[in-house]
């Protein structure tokens, strides 16, 4: 579904991708995995094109999503952007009530019935698994709730768009371990609706939830295989000492 | 043992030091903190001797039309309605915000959003010049420029409330522009990539988004452009026209409590009403300073960012 080849970037003069050539499968979790500063996150953004926002960032190879090649320069960012959504490491809601919040997205497009706009804050809340901790604050500001129930809220502000894919920055790495628990539990239920792709520093995580996992090393990517596969049996050297906790 | 005594000593010093800057800055801070009582009390004195010595209804000076302290009116009081500067006052800086605000939002969105390198290489350097520019300079344009413009498009003079708004409105767009810059890269910028992220174009970003949490910054830019537009004497007294009248249109002569001011307070006599009354304008501004000082803090308490 979507596949990069021979995809290198450059942030001024320094390669932070060094020829990445991966697919990602439809209707599967992939996890990036990798020692920080291994361009897992600069990975991640050059699927839905974030790093355009970046000056002198110079970037060579294609990425294929659904076979066309989203730096071909007739391609519509802001469409690219409604098929694949992301979800931050920091929880980033607008400074908005958690209704106008979740609405967002859909109201780019034009106006739409209050009753439809209704429905799918509900359906997007239940899914994101935090319908029963809002459901009574709809209009009170997203910035009064926790941090936990914040990042659920983007979620859900993602979720409402209805993309095909869902990239993830490290999406529990700034929230204790009960709400990242609980986005763990939802993504792994919203697995067969939508593709994902979530970086994560929590190997566990990772191991629970995703059915394939890449490990970056230095920009480059060092193995990419089955979850199982990579954790029980790593074919690269690298990969082992990584995951055993020798280095990262 | 020497070298012990010494050390010592050397640290006494530094502590000397540090308890002579405290008194010091102590110091100067109160005699800001006097002076500044002393303003108030010294304006509030004077101006409240109108009422109170001179026996000036409150109401009449507030409400009345007539403004002509020297004579007697009818009623055989005098004649001391400020109404006319007061309206005239309000009129001009209304005014000016009013159009100041969309040119001050329009050129803050292209230098923070649109082209920030020529923003910050031309459009800043200028902005900051003209902030600097002393207001006599503007008076002098406005004199020159502004008022035979307006003579010529729409008769009369030419002296009135429109030329003195756009002299206003020329003397504040640069302060609520750099304030609203100030107030638009306030905007944390993962309310910019959030928005991006979810398929929304720059322009649906920078007014769905940018411009909307940037309310309350650009409220107090605006207020603060009123402030200054409210106690701007100089250059307004140049082109306003200086008639104690009430307007009676935008390109009739018109006057503002500082216009009267200034042109008034040399050429009276301390302690006699006619000076005591103009002490009551400068009582009228100087709490409407305070009033929009107080707006300014309520609104920036509001606006502020978390993290
Ligand atoms: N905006 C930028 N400008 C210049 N260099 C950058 C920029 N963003 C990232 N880099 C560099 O690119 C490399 C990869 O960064 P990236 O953020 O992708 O790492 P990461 O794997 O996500 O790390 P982490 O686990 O700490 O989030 C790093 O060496 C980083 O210093
Ligand atoms: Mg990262």
């Amino acid at each position: 579904m979507i596949e990069s080849r021979d995809l290198h970037l450059f942030y001024g003069k320094k390669e932070a991708l060094k020829g990445i050539n991966l697919t990602i499968n439809k209707g599967e979790i992939t996890a990036l995995i990798g020692p920080s500063g291994c361009g897992k996150s600069t990975f991640l953004r050059t699927l839905n094109r974030m790093n355009d926002l970046i000056p002198n960032v110079t970037i060579t190879g294609n990425v294929l999503y659904n076979n066309e090649n989203i730096y071909n320069p007739q391609t519509d960012i802001v469409e690219l952007r409604k098929k694949i959504g992301m979800v931050f490491q920091q929880p980033n809601p607008f400074p908005f009530s958690v209704y106008e919040n979740v609405v967002y997205g859909l109201k780019l497009e034009g106006k739409r019935p209050k009753e439809e706009l209704d429905e799918i804050v509900e359906t997007s809340l239940k899914d994101a698994a935090v319908w029963d901790d809002v459901k009574d604050k709809l209009d009170k500001s997203a910035l009064a709730l926790s941090g936990g129930q914040q990042q659920r809220v983007c979620i859900a502000r993602v979720l409402a768009v209805k993309p095909e894919v869902i990239l993830l920055d490290e999406p529990t790495s700034a929230l204790d371990p009960v709400s990242s628990g609980k986005i763990e539990n939802m993504l792994f239920e919203l697995k067969h609706q939508y593709t994902m792709i979530i970086v994560t520093h929590n190997m566990q995580q990772a191991s629970r939830i995703s059915d394939r996992t890449a490990f970056f090393l230095d920009g480059k990517l060092i193995e990419f295989d089955k979850t199982k596969k990579i954790f029980l049996n790593p074919s690269e050297k690298k990969t082992e000492e990584y995951i055993s906790g020798k280095f990262g | 043992m020497e070298d012990i005594q010494r050390r010592l000593l050397q640290k006494s010093k530094k502590a000397r030091l540090e308890q002579i800057g405290k008194t010091v800055s102590f110091i100067c801070i109160l005699f800001i903190v006097v002076v500044v009582a002393a303003i108030f009390y010294f304006v509030m004195s004077k101006g409240l001797a109108t009422f109170v010595k001179d026996g000036v209804n409150f109401f009449d000076f507030l409400f009345g039309t007539e403004w002509s302290p020297g004579t007697v009116g009818a009623d055989g009081k005098p004649l001391t309605g400020a109404l006319p500067m007061i309206v005239g006052s309000f009129l001009v800086t209304l005014l000016s915000a009013i159009v100041a605000t969309p040119f001050a939002i329009g050129a803050a969105v292209f230098m923070t959003e649109i082209s920030p390198k020529i923003g910050k290489k031309i459009l800043q350097p200028v902005i900051e010049l003209l902030v600097g520019i002393p207001s006599v300079v503007y008076g002098f344009v406005g004199l020159t420029v502004v008022v035979p413009v307006v003579r010529r498009t729409f008769g009369g003079s030419g002296f009135g409330i429109l030329a003195g708004t756009f002299v206003l409105f020329v003397m504040i767009l640069p302060t609520v522009t750099s304030m609203t810059v100030d107030a638009l890269t306030a905007v944390p910028r993962h309310y910019r990539e959030a928005s991006l992220a979810l398929g929304a174009t720059r322009w649906q970003t920078t007014y769905k988004v940018v411009l909307r949490a940037a309310i309350p910054g650009i409220l107090t830019a605006v207020v603060f452009g009123m402030a200054r537009a409210f106690g701007e004497a100089l250059a307004i007294q140049m082109v306003i026209g200086n008639a104690a009248i009430m307007p009676a249109s935008l390109i009739t002569p018109a006057s503002t409590l500082t216009s009267i001011l200034t042109m008034g307070i040399g050429n009276t006599i301390m302690g006699t009403l006619e000076n005591n009354v103009l002490w009551s304008l400068a009582m009228l501004l100087l709490l409407m300073s305070l009033f929009f000082n107080i707006l300014i803090r309520i609104i920036g308490k509001k606006g502020e960012f978390k993290s």
